[in-house]
This record gives C-alpha cells, structure tokens and sequence, in this order.
C-alpha cells in the first residue's frame, strides 16, 4: 500500500513531512541559547516569552500551575487512551484470518502499550506517578477516547479502526508534534510515526475485502458504515463548546480548533473511500467549491456526551477487564516487588 | 508421513499454537512491560511457526502453505506437544509453561542450527537467538515469583507441578528426526534444575507422563483453541486476506 493510496498524505506539507518538519523544529530549537529568567525576572514573564517564541518548556522550568494540570490531564487521558485501545483491536488476534495478519495485528497491539508507556513517562516529568495515573483510570476521575467504547463486531472493523480511528488520531497529533510542552512533543513524533504505519495497515485490510468476495465487501462496507461518525467524533464537541480550547490554544498546547481537524480529516479520507471503492455513510457529503472543503453531516454530538459519561456500549466492559486485569495481577506485582527489595538487601550486605 | 515434515511440522505446530495461547495474555497481563514483552514472545513463536509452516508445506508437496497448515486441519492432524495447548492459568502456570518450552525449544534450535537441511539450519539458528530471550525471561520471573512473596512461592511451586508432567513427551526418543529430541533432555535437566533452585522452588517428581500429541492425540483443550483460531478463516472458504 505504500505510495499510491495516500499520495499527497508525504508529499511535502502531508502529515508525515509535517511530522518531520516538527522533529527538525525541535532540533533547531534545543540548539537555540534561550537564554535563563534573571534571579529578578518575572517567571510568569519568561514562560509566555519562551511559549511566543516557539521554544519548548522543558520539565525544569517555571510552568503555571494550570498549564501543567492541563497537561497532566491532556497526556494522561492520551496515555490511558492507548491501553484501552489495545482492547477492541485485541478481541480480534486470537481469530484473525491468516498468521501474517495475526502477526501484524499482535505487532500493532504491542505498539500501543509501547505508546502508553511513553505517555505516561512524558506525564511523569509533570510530577505525577504512573500508579497515581492508572489509579485515575480505574477509579473513573479520568477519561480515555469515547471511540474505544465502540465493539469490534468482525475482522473489517480492525481494518476500519486502522484507517479511520488511527487517521483521525494522527490528524489530531501531528499538530501536538509542535505542542510547546517539549517532552509531549517529542513522544507525538515518535508515536505519530508508528501509528501511520498502522493506518497503511488498516487501510489496507480493507482494500483487500473490499477487493474480495462479495461477503467481505459487504463486511468492509458494514464496517466504515458503523466506524464512520464515532471517528468524526473523536474530535470532540464542536468549537462552540469545546471548554478548553481557547487556554489550550493560548499556551500551544492545542494549535488548531476541534473542527478544522475534523475538516481536515473529512476531506483526507473521501479520496481514500473512493480508492476502496466503499461509500461514506453521509448522503449529504459534496464537495463545496466556494470552501475548497466537503460539506458534511456532524456527528451525533449528543451520543458523544453519553459515550464520554460512560452509556456507550462497552464503556462498562472495557473499564471491567482493565481492573480485572490490574486486580489478577496484583499478587505478582507484591512478588516483584519483595524479590526486588531482597535483591537490594542482598546487594548491601559486606560480603 | 515422511521423518523431515513431520518433525517441521510438529515443530511449527508447537510454535503456532503456543503463540496462540501467549497471545491471549494481551492486554492482560499483571504490568504494562509485560503486556509488551508476553506479545513480543509470541510474535517469535508465530514468525518461527510461519516459517517451519511454509517450510513443511514444501516438504510435504501437495500444495498447502503456512495457511491451509495453521487453519484446515483438525486437532487430530495437528502435531504440537500437549504442554503448549494448556490453558494459561495464572501467571504463575504461564511462567512456568515458558521456562520449560524455551528450555526445551533452545537446545532443539541450537541442535538444529547446525544440521544438514540447510533450511531447518536457517529456521534454527534465527529462532535460538529468540528462545534464549524467551528463556532469559522465563527464568527471571521464576526467580521473582519463586523468592517474591509467600504467595507467589505458592502459586510459583503449584504452576511448575501443574505442567511438569508434561516434559517426558518433548523429549521421546525421534531417532530418524534431523534432531532426536532425545538427545536434549541432559541440557534441558540442567538448566531448569538450576533456575528452580535458584528460585528456591523444588523439582517435581511425577510418575504421569501424558503425550500423545505428536500422534494428534490431544487434550481436550486443543480443539476450543482451533474452534476460536479457525472460525473466520474457515467461514470464507478460498477467501484472501
């Protein structure tokens, strides 16, 4: 599936060469002397100094408190996002169709814990634990991505959730490549990098069903029918609502609105559907001249909210089987634990 | 069925279905690193059962590849050892099913590695370097489990009782095989002997000696697993994937 499908996607100015011109910024700018805040500086004064001018706050700088506890929500739900996720696409790696595809799909669901430990080690420069983290997790205070509450109901929607769910998650990233809190900035780079690999893979799985017997065409269509507006959704509420957006932008964190990704991800993908041959569930989806953008139906706003308040159809299973999870494993973390402290214990005896 | 196939073949069934059942820890494993590292050991197993697959397909020349091997056969066609079907318990049982396959599958590899079917030797000498992570890792949880807790010394102790019987099959006497799995048994005694040990855990002794799964007489667990692999493959005769 490289090239061909997702020309344009590296050209210069695509989202891959964006990534890269973000990780080149970034070298550039640790290079740069930025100078220090003077023991009489305003530190208030020096962090919007450093924000304004495109440098990177690093963990040992001077933050506003509530720069760094929207961070610590913002990459924590990020991170949390990605440990849910492995979820749904997890259901399928026992029944997938061949071993090659089984390999690619267990490949990609590692990926994904590899991404959440990245997260979670970038929140943790914030000054807040992982177990702290994960313990917001379970006990419901924090949130994940309301797609993740969607069920994989058969093979295509691993196909689906790779194209869709993994395109719309690296529109909404690719501009956090240039987030002004560096240690975020630079985990999107690499995360952005592994999961547009994973979008090539989904992509293709359902070209070849779209491409095989007419049981699996319909399979993808059923597929992108049912995956389609929950994706637009995973950009959130639109701009009129969206209760962080304007600090966000502010102190860029955010650097575009909710609706101008879902803009951007609506007119990437319309090209990729006609590629597979399958057709965007919006009957009211044209192209609009006057814009030089599609006109489409928004997604049910309303459903958003009750997925997000924990009344989509799995919230209450994902969220029972990654407690199980850390409950069933609690005995061997103490046993970790213990051995590790009898190690040390051994390590410090004079021999 | 002719010594080089089937002993590839028996081979790859082993890799294939204890890459299944490793699979199913994902997302639930005890921490976030061992999620990580649980998948990364059975994408080993699956890449070396692809190739011993594809390979047995050849060897044996009607046409079947790593596919129409891994989901068109039944659990009376499949040639895995019992030890690999078993359900994965708790992590302690898992641990303890992983030391004594990689104990196993290292010595086998590494015997392979050097025989005449330049093929085999290849497939061996890449899936060595595996199990000997895979062992390196096996051995190191025993070791925690084993000196962590009372409790998990408990489970530690029950795990290893519960699939040791299960060892005398991997090493039944295979003398017109490319290896003869008897050989190993000597490298295998030593290098679990050792890890127990160290583990403070005791070596079991079990006069039961179940096999029976390189003539595709199986457990009972071995068909619900293929039921689950081989559903979609199965429901789409010819389909491509």
């Amino acid at each position: 599936m490289y090239g061909n499908d997702f020309a344009g996607e590296d050209a210069p100015g695509g989202l891959l060469g964006e990534v890269e011109a973000a990780e080149a910024e970034l070298r550039t700018a640790a290079e740069r002397d930025r100078g220090a805040p003077g023991p009489e500086e305003d530190l208030a004064a020096y962090f919007t100094a450093v924000v304004d001018a495109d440098q990177k706050i690093e963990p040992r700088d001077w933050m506003p408190e509530a720069y760094r506890r929207t961070l610590i929500r913002q990459i924590a739900q990020h991170a949390h996002s990605e440990i849910i996720g492995m979820q749904p696409e997890g259901n399928w790696i026992s029944r997938a169709p061949s071993l090659k595809r089984k390999a690619i799909l267990l490949a990609k669901v590692q990926d994904e814990a590899g991404h959440g430990l990245y997260l979670y080690a970038a929140a943790e420069t914030l000054g807040i634990s992982r177990d702290e983290l994960v313990e917001l997790l379970l006990s419901g205070r924090q949130k994940y991505s309301s797609i993740f509450n969607y069920p994989t109901l058969t093979w295509a929607d691993v196909g689906a959730i790779g194209w869709l769910v993994d395109g719309a998650a690296i529109v909404n990233q690719v501009p956090l490549c240039r987030c002004s809190y560096g240690p975020y900035a630079r985990a999107m780079i690499r995360v952005c990098k592994e999961e547009s690999f994973h979008q090539r893979q989904g992509y293709e799985i359902l070209h070849t069903l779209a491409h095989g017997t007419s049981a699996q065409r319909a399979m993808a269509q059923d597929a992108l029918d049912r995956w389609w507006y929950p994706s637009l959704a995973m950009f959130g509420p639109p701009d009129g609502d969206s209760t962080h957006s304007a600090q966000s932008m502010a102190w860029k964190i955010k650097r575009f609105s909710n609706d101008d990704l879902r803009q951007r991800f609506v007119d990437m993908c319309v090209g990729q559907a006609e590629v597979l041959g399958l057709t965007i569930p919006d009957p009211d989806l044209r192209w609009n001249e006057q814009r030089q953008a599609y006109d489409f139906t928004q997604p049910d706003y309303a459903e958003l909210m009750r997925v997000i308040s924990g009344d989509g159809p799995c919230n209450r299973e994902r969220m029972a089987h990654r407690r199980r999870a850390h409950e069933a494993g609690a005995w061997v973390r103490e046993a970790a634990a213990a051995y590790a402290a009898k190690q040390a214990s051994k390590e410090k005896v004079p021999t | 069925m002719n010594g080089p196939f089937a002993f590839t073949l028996a081979l790859g069934d082993d890799a294939l279905i204890a890459a299944q059942r490793l699979a199913e820890w994902t997302t639930r494993a005890p921490e976030m690193e061992e999620d990580i590292a649980l998948a990364n050991i059975a994408l080993d197993q699956l890449g070396a059962a692809r190739l011993l697959l594809s390979y047995a397909g050849e060897l044996e020349g009607a046409g079947r590849d790593e596919d129409a091997l891994a989901y068109l056969r039944d659990d009376r066609e499949f040639r895995n050892c019992l030890l690999v079907e078993l359900p994965n318990g708790d992590f302690a049982v898992t641990m303890a099913k992983l030391l004594l396959l990689s104990a196993y599958q290292l010595p086998l590899y590494t015997a392979l590695s050097r025989c005449a079917d330049e093929r085999l030797a290849a497939i061996g000498g890449k899936a060595r370097k595996e199990s000997a992570y895979h062992l390196d890792h096996a051995a190191l949880w025993v070791k925690r489990l084993g000196e962590g807790t009372p409790e998990s010394h408990r489970r530690m102790q029950a795990g290893i009782e519960e699939v040791w019987p299960y060892v005398g099959e991997l090493f039944a006497g295979w003398p017109q095989a490319p290896v003869d799995p008897a050989t190993l048994r000597a490298d295998f005694d030593e290098v679990v002997s050792a890890v127990l040990a160290e583990a403070t855990l005791t070596v079991p002794e079990s006069a039961w000696a179940p096999a029976g799964g390189r003539d595709g007489l199986h457990t009972e667990h071995l068909s619900y697993l293929l039921a689950e692999m081989q559903v979609l493959h199965r429901a789409h005769p010819g389909a491509r994937w």
